[in-house]
């Protein structure tokens, strides 16, 4: 047993094949965060594909109660994926719901739970898949910015996300990060919830708005496109004047390459200007 | 207790309007969490103790009827009379007969969540009885004829201003200009108030944290020392527990305190934690005569069998409330029945049925925050999820739900279709976006009035991901 | 009643899906009981002598009880003179009826008023023993009986407790093992009362207060020396 690196467990040898899962929200409203992590994946030493039959991974159907749905698509996936050395995903909310909650869904089916298993095994959160797998350290790279992290709930609680961004965006010179009080509070967002009992999101995206704003933080940074443009949206509303960007932009330096969440080409100019 | 869980959203929409409400509640979310993790950060061995406790609670319950019948041999043979209630009638019928044949005209009440569901109080008012409830919160909503809007703060939705007002309608005897700014001008009024009642009362009930089956003791948790002068002063005692009480040992049950209040109050120990084993004995000089324990069912062995049964390993501190996104936007009424928070949303719909309390496992956000701080380790969200799950097989969910998702999960099944309607439907949105000229924001779309109302949308960037992949003849595998 | 008693084991035993004479788990289950086990006792639970003393001190007054150490018996009625004249009080206490206190010389402090027997409404000061203390979290363990009954620690405003140093013990668990050694196993008086401090509550906006229902104050003297009732001072 001596021969063998201790490394070799966590950290592969070959330059792997990551499938990267786009993920609904990022493939419609923002492939910049897309094309972000490609770049980032790249930089860390791995091939990059996007299997085409990938589409949702259930969350929705699976929290609305529709687990026949979510089963199929959940199939879906596990078969997308197949054979492929890792799964990455620019959400910890998807990235929960294909780790935690899909052997979960599959508890009574053997063979499905086994694959289910199995892929679950291989998928990674970005970030995390950064700093944990292919141990990559802080990501040089430069962005004046004081800037609030949101720790999205998934991300947190299901797949232990909170230390790895913040590494990685140590390396990133000129961003200072001031930690908002009700850190680890949901946004609000929730799916369906945000639409089905939006006084109560709206509340409670107040809060989370107000504690941002209360850092004098001039960005929000975070991993999950549902939170950030639920949070995007509401600081457009009151008027605040805080940048939202996935934390893939940031990492791989391609800010330029599209407006902060919910702001216009003209409103990221005058940022620049300023 | 009447329902009003089937208006919950009226019932949220009341609450986020009340500003005294907000403004409790905004008080409340500094409260109780902040102690909480001083509590457990001063406890190393948290985490231990709550695995511990945990198995204590699984073994119970695995083992209930074992138990229940080791508790009632013990009780009964320490003198205790012990009465098996099937639902909330047969509880109320059982506590009406013990007072009407020791004769009580007031019974004084310690806090009890059993008593609201079984709905103690009005029952005894409505046959000539008098029920005073004896914890300052609990006292408080019984003078505004409210329900608690939370399980161990049940006035936590009240300000001072509004105490004072209750005490100056009810308390007849003080000079009508009294101050009565100071929360310890109020409470030392209570307190006058409610000794009298205990001195008076001929019956006291309370409810139970706890029944040991080692030795029939009765655990019951206070910090003001009202549950201990009900159960000391009256002649004769009811004690109303549901059956999941139950726990083996007296270090059992140790092991459960040691959690009890760190995560409720963040207290190590609530101020009495009193083990009361009958009646009184020879020689004593006080203490009642008489000691009877109700073991209410209530829905309890239904959950034991279904896939709520964990939910049975609940102590009712709190601490999933107190940590609730939700609950701190809206508070305890709105949830419509005795429990709110996590908790309630499970329990209620498990109680009183997924028809009238729909809505309650649907307002949650899934956020994971409640099963993180729950001592027991209780699996709320899948809970949560599996109510909706539920709902979606009996075709309760909302048609547009049901519509929405079933559209999404046919195209989401079907990869090619998939990416043409994404691209044509981020098309649009983009074209839309770019003529309305608005900062590349929807501020409202009549589809999306739930997200819009309160939030700009972002209108999409015009092409898929996936186009732009395959544009760019990026690797597919 | 029977009747209910069975459907609900029924169901249990159902929902259990118990299908035959559950043996074994009768078996593990009588095994529990029959030798209780502690479970998770954590470190601060294991302090004994001089540290379980001063952890028991640190932890009470923390809770805002009040604490002083006397060499013995024959201190306390100068000490409980000296507390009540503090305290603005009246010179009256009523006294638990337990032959632990029989060797207190209250004739030494000839203006005190002692009474013993139950609380009444307008006792406002109370003395009683106290079995055990746990360090732990500065808790009084009390047990009621003739010699100790219970009115007397809920009752008055000011409950003063004499702890014998030599009960002051580390855990929870420890107090049932002495228990059941006093005892026997199983056996329980009719009430075991657990104090950490006098009582409180703030259930009007949030605002802590002392004295709701219980003592508004808690006042422990620590006695030094043997504490069994034969040997007198």
């Amino acid at each position: 047993m001596t021969g063998i690196a201790l490394h070799s467990h966590d950290m592969p040898e070959h330059r792997p094949t990551v499938g990267l899962f786009v993920t609904c929200l990022v493939d419609l409203m923002r492939p910049a965060v897309g094309f972000a992590a490609v770049k980032l994946l790249e930089q860390a030493g791995c091939d990059v594909v996007v299997p085409a039959a990938q589409t949702c991974c259930g969350q929705p159907a699976y929290n609305a109660g529709d687990v026949a749905d979510a089963k199929a698509l959940a199939r879906g996936v596990i078969d997308a994926f197949a054979r492929i050395d890792y799964v990455v995903l620019p959400s910890g909310s998807c990235g929960g719901t294909i780790k935690v909650h899909y052997p979960e869904m599959f508890a009574d089916e053997p063979a499905w739970l086994d694959r289910a298993r199995d892929l679950a095994r291989r998928t990674f959160e970005l970030t995390t898949f950064l700093s944990d797998v292919m141990k990559t350290g802080p990501i040089a790279g430069r962005l004046e910015a004081a800037t609030a992290y949101h720790d999205s709930c998934s991300g947190l609680r299901e797949l232990g996300i909170r230390e790895q961004p913040r590494a990685l965006l140590s390396g990133i010179q000129g961003l200072e990060l001031r930690e908002m009080d009700e850190a680890e509070a949901c946004c609000g967002f929730g799916g369906l919830f945000c639409v089905k009992y939006p006084e109560i999101s709206e509340k409670m995206v107040d809060v989370k708005v107000d504690a941002i704003a209360a850092t004098g933080a001039d960005h929000l940074i975070g991993g999950d496109m549902g939170c950030l443009m639920n949070m995007a949206g509401r600081l457009q509303r009151r008027g605040l004047d805080v940048h939202v960007r996935h934390v893939a932009e940031v990492l791989a330096g391609t800010c330029a390459d599209a407006p902060p969440i919910g702001e216009s080409e003209t409103s990221q100019a005058k940022t620049k200007i300023a | 207790m009447d329902s009003t869980a089937h208006s919950f959203v009226d019932n949220a929409h009341r609450a986020l309007h009340d500003a005294k409400l907000q403004h409790s509640l905004g008080r409340f979310k500094e409260g109780f969490p902040v102690k909480r993790r001083a509590a457990v950060d001063r406890m190393p061995e948290f985490d231990a103790l709550r695995e511990a406790a945990r198995e204590i609670k699984d073994h119970a319950i695995a083992n209930l009827d074992l138990y229940l019948e080791r508790f009632t041999e013990r009780a009964e043979a320490n003198g205790t009379r012990v009465h098996w209630c099937t639902d909330a009638e047969a509880a109320r019928q059982r506590v009406l007969e013990i007072c009407r044949d020791s004769g009580a005209r007031t019974v004084a009440k310690g806090k009890s969540m059993i008593g609201e569901e079984i709905g103690i109080n009005e029952f005894l008012e409505a046959e000539g009885i008098r029920p005073v409830e004896t914890d300052l919160g609990e006292y408080i909503i019984q003078l505004r004829h409210e329900p608690p809007s939370h399980i161990i703060a049940p006035a936590v939705h009240l300000s001072k201003d509004q105490v004072a007002d209750a005490f100056r309608s009810h308390h007849r005897d003080y000079p009508e200009t009294r101050p009565l700014e100071e929360p310890e001008v109020m409470l030392a009024e209570a307190r006058a108030v409610l000794r009298q009642e205990f001195l008076a009362a001929e019956l006291g009930i309370t409810g139970a944290n706890m029944l040991v089956a080692e030795t029939g003791s009765v655990v019951l948790v206070t910090n003001e020392g009202n549950g201990d002068l009900t159960q000391t002063l009256p002649r004769v005692q009811i004690v109303i527990a549901s059956l999941e009480k139950v726990v083996p040992t007296l270090e059992d049950a140790t092991t459960i305190l040691r959690v009890l209040a760190r995560s409720a109050t963040g207290q190590d120990l609530s101020v009495y934690t009193t083990f009361t084993t009958g009646p009184r004995r020879g020689g004593d000089l006080d203490g009642p005569s008489e000691v009877h324990v109700l073991l209410l069912d209530n829905g309890r062995t239904e959950m034991l069998g279904n896939e709520f049964r964990e939910m049975l390993r609940c102590i009712r501190c709190g601490a999933c409330i107190n940590h609730c996104p939700i609950y701190a936007a809206i508070g305890g009424h709105a949830y419509g029945w005795v429990y709110s928070g996590p908790m309630g949303a499970v329990l209620i719909p498990n109680l009183i049925g997924i028809e009238e309390a729909g809505n309650l496992p649907n307002a949650s956000t899934l956020c994971g925050r409640c099963e993180e701080v729950c001592p027991m380790q209780i699996p709320l969200p899948r809970m949560l999820r599996q109510l909706r799950d539920r709902q979606y097989r009996a075709r309760n969910s909302p048609a547009a739900v049901r519509y929405g998702l079933s559209g999404w999960a046919f195209l989401a099944r079907r990869p090619a279709l998939y990416r043409l309607a994404m691209s044509l439907g981020v098309g649009g949105l983009g074209r839309i976006g770019r003529l309305k000229r608005n900062g590349g924001r929807f501020r409202r779309l009549p589809f999306a009035d739930g997200w819009t109302g309160t939030r700009d949308l972002p209108a999409p960037a015009g092409k898929t991901f996936q186009q732009m992949w395959s544009e760019r003849g990026g690797r597919r595998q | 009643m029977s009747d209910a008693r069975e459907t609900i084991l029924g169901s249990i035993r159902r929902a259990l899906d118990r299908r035959e004479p559950a043996d074994v788990a009768a078996a593990a289950v009588a095994a529990r009981l029959t030798n209780p086990k502690a479970n998770v006792i954590p470190e601060r639970g294991r302090s004994q002598g001089t540290d379980a003393l001063e952890r028991f001190v640190f932890e009470a007054e923390r809770v805002n009880a009040t604490t002083e150490r006397v060499a013995d018996l024959a201190s306390v009625p100068e000490r409980v003179r000296a507390y009540l004249q503090a305290a603005n009080l009246p010179a009256v206490v009523k006294v638990a009826p337990d032959p632990d206190l029989a060797a207190i010389p209250w004739d030494r402090e000839p203006l005190l008023q002692i009474a013993t027997g139950k609380a009444d409404d307008h006792d406002a000061v109370s003395l009683t023993g106290s079995f055990a203390g746990v360090a732990e979290s500065g808790t009084l363990v009390l047990l009621s009986g003739p010699e100790s009954p219970t009115t007397l620690n809920f009752l008055p405003d000011y409950h003063v407790a004499i702890l014998f140093v030599d009960r002051i013990v580390g855990s929870y668990e420890d107090t049932w093992a002495r228990l059941r050694a006093r005892a026997g196993a199983g056996v329980m008086p009719r009430v075991v009362n657990w104090i950490t401090g006098p009582s409180r509550t703030a259930d009007i906006e949030q605002t802590l207060l002392l004295g709701a229902h219980g003592p508004r104050r808690l006042h422990i003297i620590l006695v030094d020396g043997a504490s069994s009732s034969a040997e007198t001072s």
